[in-house]
């Protein structure tokens, strides 16, 4: 089903497999490093369920299953690297930094944002899909005309692969050679959108008709995922030019807490996809090669516990804003028509006053 | 002062070479702007001048024109993007409204969406369909956005500079009929900000509004209304958003009567907006409803109709005609 061009490094029973390509350059302290990551990041999504579930988020979009998609490209960065995500990149925005709290302020609808996206070099999200592939590539291009040895990453998902906004950036990366890599997560469902009706040919193919290379790696093989994306970021930042890495991946949960996946697909499916999970298939690794012991995992799931109940507190302290700040950077420059309702407002009494 | 006389066209590539002269991080982008200079010729000579990384001949997509620009402004430059006709800039309005006009919200303001959009506008050449439109109001209705528009050359060679200084983004409507057009630029001087409005021609009867290629039309129904014995006096909004509304309720306070004009269908228009915003300010000085010259509500026609769609003199005068008859 996947096809023999799959990168793959690691079996879903955690068996290392031979690659002529490429080969993990990982020790085993820093596969660990990743098994954390991973752990973390699984354990931020389900705490992140039940808070919208208790009512406390507007939504959530889960990323149940692209864990190792996504700690796999995050750690391969570099710290001067920029990146582009959605609004399910919480894997990546952990990568970066972003404090777990930051990432569900948009959640929470206290933000649009969430965080600062020069300090964390990880910008803010996009919900218009497809929009954020056109920025990150004209932000290539800046990086070009400065001369910067960094790559520019962005994500995008099967979905929006579809969209007009990704065709042209591939194009213009194509023309222009700009130093970005488009990381496709594709977890098979836009919503309830199958793959096969989003693309007759596998997404990575696509790579060859614009002129650049295209990769189809195992998402759920966190080595695999490291190595491939680091190889096409090193080229980026020397004037390699643009890669598409399709991350063959699966979504395990629903696309936000509003959908209901029992609709469109089969939990047959989502059975097969459980078997290849990806932090399982690590922690074999990790047992079997490193010998990494029970205290040592339990360490990690109790760092993650605790991760959970600060960003529960975190975010149950987040309070409605003050109205007035909806007034704050509409603009750069003072506009008429934004002090007039900031006048307002404080007139009725909803706001204290300007901030 | 240092004046000089050039056509529109050129004031706008001198003042877009003045402003790449001065930052380094000014770029253009866009269809055919550099060895053709644009279909208009308003980028002529720049790509020689200053490099094929500074302006920037693309490939045929307005989405990535704006959307790339979006990128390059987080990473500190400056980019005018050429949107070759005003019935093409649909494709990129999906950019412009999500992330050209709110990128800089939704990042707290670490994000300066420091970008131009010109647009040639309107109509009067003689083109195809799709080549003669007055999109400003899609974009005015936006909050986030700015819109400009000049009518002389000496406007259009500090507006786009202007503009280009100006850390939000700013839709530049160029009225194209007007670009081979010439008059006295002075390049020392700026003549104004650029979102205030200008007093074209003073008069104590009616106050008329317009922008872009409508002023040449609107100051010649002033001299036909002088001669018929009214008195007009002729407002540029030049900008569209923000509505320079204290220059324009001025001068109302003192006629008492408005009229405004664009080739846009008044549904939903900029004139609309200026009838409503100076009805609540200026009542009690109103001796007459404002009325709206604007383009009818159907698609531009086959431009062999099209002086029968844009305002024209005999209509603007025809408005002028009923807002001086509730004089009784």
């Amino acid at each position: 089903m996947i096809g023999e061009e799959l990168v793959q490094l690691l079996t879903p029973e955690g068996e290392r497999v031979s690659n002529p390509e490429y080969e993990s350059t990982l020790s085993g302290e820093e596969i660990f490093g990743l098994y954390r990551d991973m752990v973390i990041i699984r354990r931020l999504c389900n705490e992140s369920t039940s808070l919208q579930r208790q009512g406390q988020l507007a939504l959530w979009a889960p990323v149940q299953g692209q864990e190792a998609s996504q700690i796999g490209a995050g750690r391969a960065l570099a710290p001067m690297d920029f990146t582009f995500p959605t609004y399910r990149e919480h894997g990546i925005a952990w990568c970066r930094g972003v404090p777990p709290e930051d990432m569900l302020r948009l959640f929470r609808a206290t933000s649009n944002g969430g965080w600062d996206p020069q300090k964390y070099r990880h910008s803010v999200p996009t919900i218009v899909l497809g929009n954020q592939v056109l920025n990150a590539v004209g932000y290539a291009m800046g990086v070009q005309r400065d001369g910067a040895e960094e790559a520019v990453m962005t994500f995008f998902g099967d979905g929006a692969s579809s969209q007009g906004d990704v065709l042209e950036a591939f194009v213009w990366a194509s023309s222009f050679n700009t130093p970005v890599v488009f990381f496709c997560q594709n977890n098979q469902w836009g919503i309830s959108t199958p793959m096969s009706i989003q693309s007759k040919i596998p997404l990575y193919h696509r790579a060859q008709g614009f002129g650049f290379p295209g990769i189809r790696v195992d998402g759920n093989d966190v080595l695999a995922v490291y190595e491939v994306t680091k190889r096409a970021l090193e080229s980026a930042r020397v004037g390699g030019g643009p890669t598409l890495i399709e991350a063959y991946t699966y979504r395990l949960g629903a696309h936000t807490t509003s959908d209901d996946p029992t609709r469109y697909r089969i939990d047959a499916e989502v059975e097969v996809w459980k078997h290849r999970d990806p932090i399982e298939r690590v922690k074999s690794l990790l047992v079997r090669e490193y010998h990494v012991k029970s205290p040592k995992f339990d360490d990690v799931r109790d760092e993650a516990e605790q991760m959970a109940l600060k960003l529960r507190e975190a975010v149950l302290a987040m309070d409605r804003p003050d109205p007035i700040t909806m007034f704050d950077h509409a603009y750069a420059a003072p506009h008429p028509l934004v002090e007039e309702g900031r006048r307002e407002m404080v007139e009725l009494g909803v706001s204290g006053g300007p901030h | 002062m240092a004046t000089t006389t050039m056509t529109m066209a050129k004031a706008l590539n001198e003042g877009l070479r003045r402003a790449m002269e001065k930052n380094k991080k000014v770029l253009i982008m866009g269809e055919d702007v550099g060895k053709l200079g644009g279909v208009f010729r308003i980028t002529d000579g720049l790509q020689k001048d200053f490099g094929e990384d500074r302006v920037i001949d693309s490939p045929l997509a307005e989405s990535a024109i704006v959307g790339t620009a979006v990128g390059l402004a987080i990473r500190g430059y400056r980019t005018v993007c050429e949107i070759q006709f005003d019935g093409f800039v649909y494709p990129a309005f999906d950019q412009i409204v999500s992330q050209v006009a709110k990128l800089h919200k939704r990042s707290d303001g670490v994000y300066t969406m420091s970008l131009v959009i010109r647009i040639p506008f309107q109509g009067g050449i003689g083109a195809i369909e799709h080549h003669s439109e007055s999109p400003e109001a899609y974009f005015a209705a936006t909050a986030g956005l700015r819109v400009v528009s000049c009518s002389t050359p000496n406007d259009a060679y500090w507006m786009i500079q202007q503009s280009i200084e100006h850390d939000d983004p700013i839709i530049f409507c160029e009225p194209k009929s007007r670009y081979w057009e010439k008059g006295e630029v002075d390049t020392e001087n700026p003549p104004a900000g650029l979102f205030d409005a200008a007093v074209r021609r003073e008069g104590t009867d009616v106050t008329v509004i317009g922008y872009g290629a409508s002023i040449k039309t609107i100051m010649r129904a002033a001299d036909t209304a002088a001669v018929e014995g009214t008195s007009l006096e002729v407002v540029d909004a030049r900008s569209l958003a923000p509505l320079d509304l204290d220059t324009m309720a001025t001068s109302l306070k003192k006629t008492g009567r408005l009229v405004v004009v664009q080739e846009a269908p008044h549904m939903a228009s900029i004139g609309s907006e200026m009838v409503a915003e100076l009805s609540e300010r200026c009542f009690y000085s109103l001796r007459a409803p404002g009325v709206r010259v604007s383009g009818y509500h159907v698609p531009y026609p086959p431009t062999r109709l099209e002086e029968d769609y844009r305002p024209t003199v005999d209509r603007i005068l025809d408005a002028v005609d009923r807002v001086m008859e509730f004089e009784s």
